[in-house]
């Protein structure tokens, strides 16, 4: 790139000058020519009207039509004109005499898409898409149920039952509208504070205590820390603790599903924290230059653990680096279920059908502590979360719209709480009860089938417990 | 041989099953036995030459593969992708941005679809941004969601090794930290026919493969290699000369030095037994204590520093095994623990100067051990 700018430069210095000296005018209709940078106008520059007017405009062609000569202009005018734009790779570039620095920041921080106040009355003139009743309340009902296994399962964490729990506490909007708003073919790879869209999808209260105790059922075999849920059957690629490793994962697949014309998107979840990663520049930019139909989901709960914003990054937000990689974004109300359902249903339309990635960013707050580890009020004032859970809790301002909407009534409300805590605490008793993983498991899916050197490891492994059993866990718990 | 066939049947065997798991990989038509191309003759060609032929028949063979890295689209830094984007398209053969862990972290998510992603980090010495995403992700996919999903599809190209000038940053042999991953495979071919069919049981393998490419031998080794489908086996090494004096373990380019110090050592009454590892992990112990407790000495030699390099593995292995058995203390002759530097390249690596004698360090070594 480099190269071609100096040749480039080069070229015009000398066409510049020859012309100077013989003609004594400036003529160049033809120095553009051989520094050839045909490259078309990228898609992606395309402008991207609102999911309603379905109106794609160039985006190139519109920034760059003051400089495009009209037909009745003459000749000499269109020479003029030419003389002032750079025929770069991406488009032609103005030159301009004016030496100016772009702001590091919009004069305004970018807006923020709401459809519901925080009274849960749809804002008026908003835009966005019809749900039905019965969406409507499958989507209350997995808010509330996310909300109990949440502080069922801490509970049972505070009891020793499971080794750690990671709630979702402030960010059940974000769970099940996003989840909602996709198709069960949309493979999603989360982080691992998106619980809500398993369970959206139908990943059983037992499937996730199993996980939580890690048993037999688990479908991870045990082996990770509780909430690292995943599952094939519901597309939900398996979660790492690992932060934003997953988003390049998301575009590679997205490419996969793009080659084989399939009628589905991914979708990436990861958190303010994770859009300082290498991994999410990295995946932002393959997904622009590869065209790869994934939607870039930034949960913006202003905490990585005890790290503000404010201590990660100075741009505003996230939804401004979409921009610089050529990838559409938006700023959604992260605790407004039906903003989340309507952007995420117009990024899904735009990312299949244009190919393209979508980026989202939801403003939300991370209402519990980051983990069963953590103790959040050490670093942040209790006020500020008391007020995120009362004034902005985003399943009372949703289940505010649908009572509203005649949808929902006090009767229903106690009885989902009551049956959803029967189910939780059965499916604890349940789980606690499995046995344990077969030890043989330590050893297979490492490679798809055990080397030679792990057959030797295991053989080693049940010699030892068999000649020191008082060592080792009873094979109750550890079957052989 | 009679073992070498054996163990070729069961890899066919795998090869038949992964079409049943869904992986649309399996090679139509019949892959050539290993005893066929010890018979079939070939084209002459150089090791770039055999690669890139790899590359055509994997990208032919499964339409769900793709080969993809910087600079690809053109042939590749060291042409080893010539003519792969103009057959077979630019959606399956295609440039990638400047970015190592971009391109990891992309060929996983292609590979967790069920795809072959072959993906090129241009020198071995630029794959460290990739490491999380071959250690943490491509390595754990399939352990961690107990079998749910996996990425046994991804195979990670990339040369390896000192070279001419290449100073720090185009000489580097990273294979030991590979060697420390469980989940991963590391293959290092040492001649034109070697990587033509190590890179294709690498490219259907079902489990991530990180392989590294000789860069010295990319024009300077040329061989006979058969012109159709072939594969051969990982996790088998190959006795390439047998010796009843001393075992020599190698891999990669290393083996044409230590080819030459054997026909050294044969002039001073040495008989050695160079055997060839191919796959570092998982690795083919057998073989190398069967050897070791015929010759009753060990040597590994590889460029790779020598601490903590894939040689002291291979040592402490051979010891326990064979203990009792060892005449010498088991030696190694390998790179020194320093960058690699550019000046000192003709001193340090002079046996890629034509107007000096092959090896004349390792061969002396050689023979003092054996005294």
């Amino acid at each position: 790139m480099a190269f071609c700018l100096t040749k480039a430069k080069k070229l015009i210095y000398n066409h510049l000058k020859s012309k100077m000296g013989s003609l004594g005018i400036i003529n160049h209709g033809n120095w553009t020519h051989p520094v050839s940078f045909s490259h078309p106008i990228p898609q992606n520059l395309k402008k991207p009207d609102t999911f309603f007017t379905n109106n794609t405009t160039l985006f190139a062609s519109r920034r760059f039509e003051s400089i495009i000569a009209g037909k009745h202009l003459d000749s000499l005018r269109n020479v003029f004109d030419e003389i002032e734009v750079l025929n770069f790779p991406g488009g032609k570039v103005k030159f301009t005499s004016e030496m100016k620095f772009l702001s590091e920041s919009p004069e305004e921080r970018i807006h923020c898409y709401r459809v519901l106040d925080d009274n849960g009355q749809p804002t008026v003139h908003s835009n966005s898409v019809q749900i039905g009743e019965e969406v409507a309340v499958k989507m209350y009902n997995d808010m509330v149920t996310l909300q109990l296994m949440d502080s069922i399962f801490y509970e049972a964490q505070r009891q020793g039952r499971i080794s750690f729990y990671l709630t979702t506490i402030g960010e059940e909007a974000i769970n099940i509208a996003s989840a909602a708003a996709l198709n069960i073919d949309d493979l999603i790879f989360p982080q691992y504070r998106e619980a809500g869209v398993l369970l959206w999808r139908g990943f059983s209260l037992q499937e996730f205590a199993n996980q939580c105790f890690g048993n037999r059922d688990d479908n991870g075999k045990g082996r990770q820390m509780p909430i690292h849920y995943g599952s094939k059957k519901h597309n939900y690629f398996t979660v790492a603790s690992t932060v934003a490793t997953q988003i390049s994962h998301a575009v590679g697949a997205a490419y996969a599903l793009k080659m084989d014309g399939r009628d589905a998107c991914t979708v990436t979840y990861f958190g303010d924290g994770g859009t300082s990663t290498g991994d999410f520049h990295a995946a932002l930019n393959f997904a622009a230059v590869m065209e790869a139909p994934v939607i870039f989901f930034c949960r913006n709960n202003g905490w990585a653990i005890s790290t503000p914003v404010s201590d990660q990054f100075r741009s505003d937000g996230i939804v401004v680096r979409g921009q610089a990689y050529g990838v559409r974004s938006i700023r959604v109300d992260g605790n407004d279920a039906l903003a989340i359902f309507s952007a995420i249903q117009a990024a899904r339309r735009m990312a299949i059908g244009e190919s393209r990635p979508v980026l989202i960013e939801a403003l939300t707050y991370r209402a519990g502590h980051h983990s069963t580890s953590d103790d959040s009020t050490k670093y942040r004032p209790v006020h500020e979360i008391e007020w995120w859970r009362v004034a902005r809790d985003p399943v009372s301002r949703f289940k505010k719209w649908i009572e509203s909407n005649g949808w929902w009534s006090d009767e229903a409300e106690f009885e989902l709480r009551s049956s959803v805590r029967k189910q939780l605490l059965h499916a604890i008793q349940v789980a606690e009860k499995v046995e344990k993983p077969a030890i043989a498991e330590i050893f297979t899916d490492v490679y798809d089938v055990p080397p030679a050197n792990l057959c030797e490891q295991e053989t080693l492994l049940r010699e030892t417990i068999k000649r020191h059993p008082q060592d080792y866990p009873s094979h109750f718990q550890f079957p052989l | 041989m009679a073992t070498s066939l054996r163990r070729f049947g069961r890899l066919a065997l795998i090869s038949r099953n992964w079409s049943g798991r869904g992986f649309s990989t399996s090679p139509s038509g019949e892959i050539n036995s290993y005893s066929n191309i010890q018979q079939s003759e070939g084209k002459s060609i150089n090791l770039f030459s055999a690669i890139n032929q790899a590359l055509h028949i994997a990208l032919e063979t499964d339409p769900r593969s793709y080969v993809f890295g910087e600079d690809v689209g053109f042939g590749g830094v060291f042409r080893c992708t010539t003519g792969l984007a103009d057959r077979f398209g630019k959606h399956r053969v295609f440039n990638t941005p400047l970015c190592e862990q971009g391109i990891v972290g992309f060929a996983v998510g292609l590979a967790a679809m069920g795809n072959r992603a072959i993906a090129e980090i241009q020198f071995a010495d630029y794959i460290y941004p990739a490491f999380d995403q071959i250690v943490n992700e491509a390595a754990k996919f399939r352990y961690r969601s107990g079998n749910q999903f996996n990425c046994g599809g991804l195979t990670i190209r990339a040369p390896y090794g000192a070279v001419g000038h290449g100073g720090h940053y185009h000489s580097q042999s990273p294979e030991a930290f590979f060697c420390h991953v469980p989940g991963i495979k590391v293959v290092i071919p040492r001649s034109p026919r070697q990587a033509k069919g190590l890179l294709l049981s690498c490219i259907r393998d079902p489990n991530p493969v990180v392989f590294f490419e000789p860069k010295w031998l990319y024009r300077l080794a040329v061989e006979e290699v058969p012109e159709d489908d072939y594969m051969l086996p990982l996790s088998e090494s190959e006795i390439i000369q047998e010796g009843s004096d001393i075992t020599l373990v190698g891999w990669g380019a290393q083996l044409s030095i230590m080819e030459q110090a054997c026909i050294e050592a044969e002039k001073d009454g040495i008989s050695c037994e160079l055997i060839d590892l191919k796959t570092l992990i998982p690795w083919d112990k057998e073989t190398v204590e069967t050897s070791v407790r015929k010759t009753g000495r060990l040597l590994i030699s590889h460029e790779a520093p020598v601490t903590g390099g894939f040689g002291a593995e291979i040592s402490a292995s051979i010891v326990e095994r064979c203990f009792l058995r060892l005449e010498a203390p088991v030696a190694r002759i390998c790179g020194l623990d320093t960058p690699l530097s550019t000046c000192f390249r003709t001193l340090l690596y002079a046996h890629q100067e034509q107007d000096i004698g092959c090896n004349q360090v390792n061969n002396k070594l050689l023979a003092i051990l054996l005294l």
